[in-house]
């Protein structure tokens, strides 16, 4: 069997004591493969853990006891980070905070300036990474001319010009507009797909959750669902009794359901249900 | 209420005139000989020869006159300011008498010596930030500093505290501008009132905007570590500065200029 890219062992994470309050177990006996070329997406409501398990996966954060390893790289091994943070991406949810040059090439350039590379090849990363995200006609523009969505993509080029194996993307979308959220989730889909980069994606929509490869439903620190966009959501009690919704159609599906029609668990888009509804001859 | 909107940060003009072409290193250099020269100078004749340099530059940056003579505008309080003062406070002859205000020839040839020097002194410098843009007078400055490490002058972080200064201002004027829209549609008042109950209006729009800054410091500092910052060591450029030949010419001719115009005026 292939070596995953990304691999939690039993991994807890408690948050250091602050103001005399106990700290806060963050994440609970994590177990967690995650290989080359997958979508993942982790789902869960707020503080339920899925940002602390982001910042695992790039050494932002490590282990209060468990490991996790990445590329073949132990994230606790201090020589080690920097190599990590080169090979794992990631992208926060506000796109203000996270752009930090007064030009989009400049900020896109940030990431390559650090490892150390040479200019001609730093400029050659940030053409293909703006052509790669559709940004490049904003080159010269300042972070503050972009929309929403705009901005998310330039963080997006920003992290794939140093060639990562693996973005994790932490909530990109949740301070998007509905287009800005599309532009996003079609732009790391793409990437997923063609430049076969591994995606760890976080959120807390479910439509956003549907074309992934697997779902992490993540509750109180713990993994307590993994599967297919289809496995997952059939679970409809399961998912609310976690305050999770299921995307409008497999509730929708669920309630005909009660009605007595007879249509399969776990029905995700809009197609398979007018499939179903008025099968065509 | 677009309050905000007009404000324009270091007025750098693009463009592709020689003057721009230069390697900002040596337009900083060039302002720094020009403010010495400007304090050596005394008498109009000098003045004449620098007042000559400087049109000569600015003809050859092909920035519009007006753009140039504009930025004189916002310190005209303090050339008006500073002839009167030279033109009363000055022992000399006098030309004439109000009370007791006595206007003298040497008040008038210092006034108008001062408010010179303060208009070339002006419009020099802003001939550099006019015609370089922020992000490369920013890499001049930490080029020009990094010889200065070894006696302790942080020349790479002061460079990327100038970046993300840059980068942040239009982000928190649209901020102050927002959270100044959600106070007044709750009743609070900016504009009227004496200057203790404006001070005291501005305290619920600088709590939030202050709250948010130290949040969005937390964040950039983590997303800057998560692309791999660690400070100036092993860090290389998008684009390296290249001194060329330009530079060494332009260098030179303001070097001579300065050198001789400091001596013999």
């Amino acid at each position: 069997m292939k070596e995953p890219l990304i691999r939690f062992t039993d991994v807890n994470f408690i948050y250091a004591k602050t103001h005399g309050r106990e700290g806060l177990a963050a994440l609970q006996d994590v177990n967690l493969e995650i290989f080359e070329g997958e979508f993942a997406a982790v789902l869960g409501h707020n503080g339920s853990g899925k940002s602390t398990l982001a910042k695992h996966v790039n050494a932002l954060l490590s282990p209060t006891s468990g490991q996790v390893v990445v590329a073949g790289l132990d994230t606790s091994d201090q020589e080690k980070v920097w190599e990590i943070r080169q090979k794992v991406g990631m992208v926060f949810q506000n796109p203000d905070n996270q752009l930090v040059a007064t030009t989009v090439e400049e900020d896109v350039a940030f990431g390559p300036e650090n490892l150390g590379i040479p200019s001609a090849e730093i400029q050659r990363r940030v053409t293909e990474s703006l052509k790669t995200v559709d940004m490049l006609s904003y080159r010269l523009h300042s972070p503050h001319q972009l929309s929403g969505g705009q901005k998310q993509r330039v963080a997006i080029a920003g992290v794939i010009s140093m060639l990562p194996k693996c973005i994790v993307l932490d909530e990109p979308t949740a301070m998007l507009d509905p287009e800005g959220r599309n532009e996003v989730m079609s732009t790391i889909h793409r990437l997923n797909r063609e430049e076969g980069i591994t995606v760890l994606h976080i959120t807390h929509h479910m439509d956003e959750v549907i074309g992934a490869d697997r779902v992490i439903v993540m509750d109180e620190g713990r993994i307590v669902l993994q599967g297919t966009p289809r496995e997952v959501f059939s679970q409809v009690d399961l998912m609310r009794s976690l305050h999770l919704d299921v995307p409008q159609v497999t509730d929708l599906a669920e309630r005909l359901r009660n009605r007595g029609y007879s249509i399969p668990q776990g029905t995700l888009t809009v197609n398979e249900m007018v499939m179903l509804l008025c099968p065509s001859d | 209420m677009r309050m905000f909107r007009s404000v324009t940060i270091g007025q750098h003009i693009p463009g592709d005139s020689i003057i721009h072409r230069l390697d900002p290193r040596t337009k900083i250099l060039s302002a720094i000989f020009l403010i010495v020269l400007l304090f050596l100078v005394n008498g109009f004749v000098g003045y004449g020869l620098v007042a000559l340099g400087i049109a000569l530059v600015i003809r050859a940056s092909r920035i519009p006159w007006k753009f140039v003579i504009r930025g004189v505008r916002p310190l005209l309080v303090i050339l008006v300011l500073t002839l009167t003062l030279h033109l009363f406070m000055t022992e000399g002859r006098v030309i004439f008498q109000i009370w007791f205000l006595k206007v003298t020839w040497e008040g008038l040839f210092r006034g108008l010596m001062m408010g010179t020097r303060l208009i070339l002194l002006i419009i020099g410098t802003s001939m550099l930030t006019l015609t370089t843009s922020p992000m490369q007078l920013t890499d001049g400055i930490e080029t020009l500093l990094r010889p200065g490490k070894k006696i302790g002058i942080p020349a790479h972080e002061l460079a990327m505290m100038m970046t993300i200064a840059l980068r942040f201002i239009p982000t928190l004027l649209e901020e102050t501008e927002k959270i100044m829209k959600a106070q007044m549609a709750r009743g609070a008042d900016f504009q009227t009132g004496g200057i203790m109950q404006r001070a005291k209006s501005l305290i619920p729009l600088l709590v939030p905007l202050f709250v948010n800054a130290f949040r969005r410091a937390d964040d950039l500092a983590i997303a800057m570590e998560a692309r791999g910052y660690r400070g100036g060591e092993g860090r290389t450029k998008l684009r390296e500065l290249k001194f060329q030949r330009v530079d060494v010419v332009a260098l030179g001719l303001v070097v001579t200029f300065a050198v001789l115009v400091g001596v013999f005026f």
